[in-house]
């Protein structure tokens, strides 16, 4: 099924269907298990899940980082938004059991013709006040399946979530910023920032890349890379034409003071790091050198299309990928689960899979 | 080739003064049996379910499953239960035979009609463990100390509770196998038959173990029920999809 401006897709009416265990955190660091309905004559198809990538959001929720009030509100929940699985049930026959798919977390309820589908305010979310995929078998509609290509590396498949955001933020970047694209910058030497600037490469292969980080170890894993700089020692003479920030949480007031003040004029920063608190901007630099600043959260159905299309047309891409995977653990109980959140706790770099056999 | 067999022969003589079997007994929106059928309509693996129910209910049963399962017709077949939980197995597979013959690698996953809340990963593991031992138990480990007592009056033994565990269902079997050495039993043998991976037992025959779960409860006792709903009711929360 395409999906065609009008199509409304209903997350009502499933108090009919299959019982479906789901697997809710209820307090930081307190899973239990639930049951909720797979309505089978819903024209939803039925995915189950076979591996699930954690993200730095499912674990604010899980230590309890989030403010009081906001976990109030959004817990009980089913976490994970990161996750590929199989077709187990598709009434419409568009796919055969056994189809490996990426799932799309951002659910849309209504089509609009200018505003993406990421941005419209009554778009529901996984596991952000709405279950995400940590549950026995997860109902969707057929358009927020995006098939795989059978070769794709399994954990890959499983964070390409994560790379669908980052592809929609270069998708955004190639259609504001201006063409002078010599140099990009990325700020953040995470996960986020490695899958961005590998991104960038793919996209814009003529740009090059300077990645600015505060480990160096981890900027030596950005081999690809043209240059990179610790953030505490940055020549003079180094700009960029534009700049990702892939900072987030305390530390973005200081990785986008330092783009601003980095930044060719006429420059686009694209901030996509995630921060629990207002970050005071240097604007005065921002209006000096007429800045262009793009915020870019999430993603949708096109974004993923546009990422399977680049694993396939860039084999390189996925090879890349494939080395920020972490560690891959086995989840046959809640208490594995647990196991799996407190590893990636531990984790200096890199995702952590966890591969669904619940 | 796997079939679903889904055991509904039960009259439901603990069910307190219900007068329906439990298996037919609402659990949220639609009878306990359906649920279960529903667990095993979506796995691909079974080439038919086979529902064994008593005689006085398989028009009922059918008119059920093609009323909540639209989709299911001619991939569900009802058909009548016998005396014991047992010589119900054995008319599944006469059934098999009939229609499809039987060879070594026919494969039956038995359950319980009253077990609704089976997971995917226990059909999945059964499968795969039943093609590939041949007789597999899903167990969870006993919480409860066993005591045992011939006469009722008196512990004769405790076992080491580290070493029991409570077994649930599916149990999955190869049907040709469990025919063979179902036969070769006596009265006397068959009598001591709680259930069917026992008879693999008796015969020395390796039985393999797959978790269960400890929500995979069997819906028994009138209390059973009230716990069942209480789950199904949690969909109403603010997170339901």
């Amino acid at each position: 099924m395409k999906y065609m401006p009008g199509t409304y897709i209903s997350l009502a009416g499933m108090e009919r269907g299959m019982l479906n265990t789901v697997y809710r955190l209820v307090a930081p660091r307190r899973f239990e298990v639930c049951f909720n309905n797979i309505d089978l004559s819903s024209g939803q198809a039925v995915v189950r899940p076979a591996r699930l990538s954690i993200c730095h959001a499912d674990q604010r929720y899980y230590q309890g980082l989030r403010p009081a009030e906001v976990l109030g509100q959004k817990l009980p929940m089913a976490l994970i938004h990161e996750g590929a699985g199989y077709v187990v049930y598709d009434p419409s026959g568009t796919f055969p059991y056994g189809t490996e798919v990426v799932m799309v977390p951002n659910t849309p309820v209504e089509y609009d013709s200018v505003i993406a589908e990421n941005y419209l305010r009554s778009s529901r979310f996984r596991a952000s006040g709405y279950d995400g995929f940590m549950q026995e078998n997860v109902a969707l509609a057929l358009d927020r399946l995006v098939p795989l290509a059978p070769s794709t590396d399994k954990a890959v498949a499983a964070f390409t979530e994560l790379v669908s955001v980052s592809v929609h933020a270069m998708r955004r970047f190639g259609r504001a910023a201006h063409s002078r694209r010599r140099v990009t910058g990325i700020w953040g030497d995470g996960n986020l920032g490695y899958i961005t600037a590998l991104v960038s490469k793919a996209m814009f292969p003529g740009t090059k890349l300077y990645i600015f980080g505060t480990d160096r170890e981890k900027l030596s894993r950005f081999s690809f890379a043209e240059e990179t700089f610790l953030v505490a020692d940055i020549p003079e003479d180094i700009s960029v034409d534009h700049a990702f920030e892939c900072v987030g949480g305390s530390a973005s007031q200081k990785a986008v003071n330092q783009i601003i003040g980095c930044i060719e004029p006429e420059g686009t920063i694209s901030l996509l790091g995630v921060s629990e608190y207002p970050v005071p901007v240097n604007t005065r630099m921002v209006l000096e050198k007429g800045l262009h600043i793009q915020g870019s959260s999430r993603s949708g159905r096109e974004d993923f299309l546009e990422t399977i299309a680049l694993y396939k047309k860039y084999p390189w891409l996925a090879r890349y990928l494939g080395n920020i995977v972490g560690t891959e653990i086995e989840v046959h109980t809640t208490e594995d689960i647990v196991k799996a959140f407190e590893t990636d706790i531990q984790m200096g770099m890199g995702k952590t899979i966890m591969v669904w056999n619940q | 080739m796997v079939f679903g067999v889904i055991l509904a022969g039960g009259t439901g003589s603990r069910m307190g003064n219900a007068s329906k079997p439990k298996q037919y007994l609402m659990l949220g929106d639609k009878p306990v049996i359906i649920h279960t059928v529903e667990k095993f309509f979506i796995h691909n693996a079974f080439e038919k379910i086979i529902v064994l129910c008593p005689k006085q209910w398989v028009e009922d049963t059918k008119d059920l499953v093609k009323k909540y399962i639209p989709g299911s017709q001619g991939h569900v077949e009802v058909l009548e239960g016998g005396m014991t939980r047992n010589e119900t197995i054995m008319n599944s597979i006469t059934y098999i035979e009939e229609n499809y013959g039987l060879d070594d690698s026919t494969v039956i996953v038995t359950h319980d009609s009253v077990r609704p809340f089976l997971t995917y990963r226990i059909i999945e593991e059964n499968i795969k463990y039943g093609l590939k031992y041949g007789a597999v138990d899903t167990v969870v480990p006993a919480t409860d100390t066993i005591v045992e007592s011939p006469d009722g009056a008196v512990a004769s033994s405790v076992p080491d509770r580290r070493r029991m565990y409570q077994g649930q269902t599916p149990q999955t079997f190869n049907a040709k196998k469990l025919k063979g050495l179902y036969l070769s039993l006596n009265d006397e043998e068959k009598e001591t038959l709680t259930d069917a991976c026992k008879i693999f037992v008796l015969r020395g025959e390796d039985v393999h173990l797959v978790q269960g779960e400890t929500f995979n409860i069997k819906i028994t006792y009138p209390y059973d029920l009230r716990v069942a709903e209480s789950l199904v009711q949690e969909q109403a929360g603010k997170n339901d999809n």
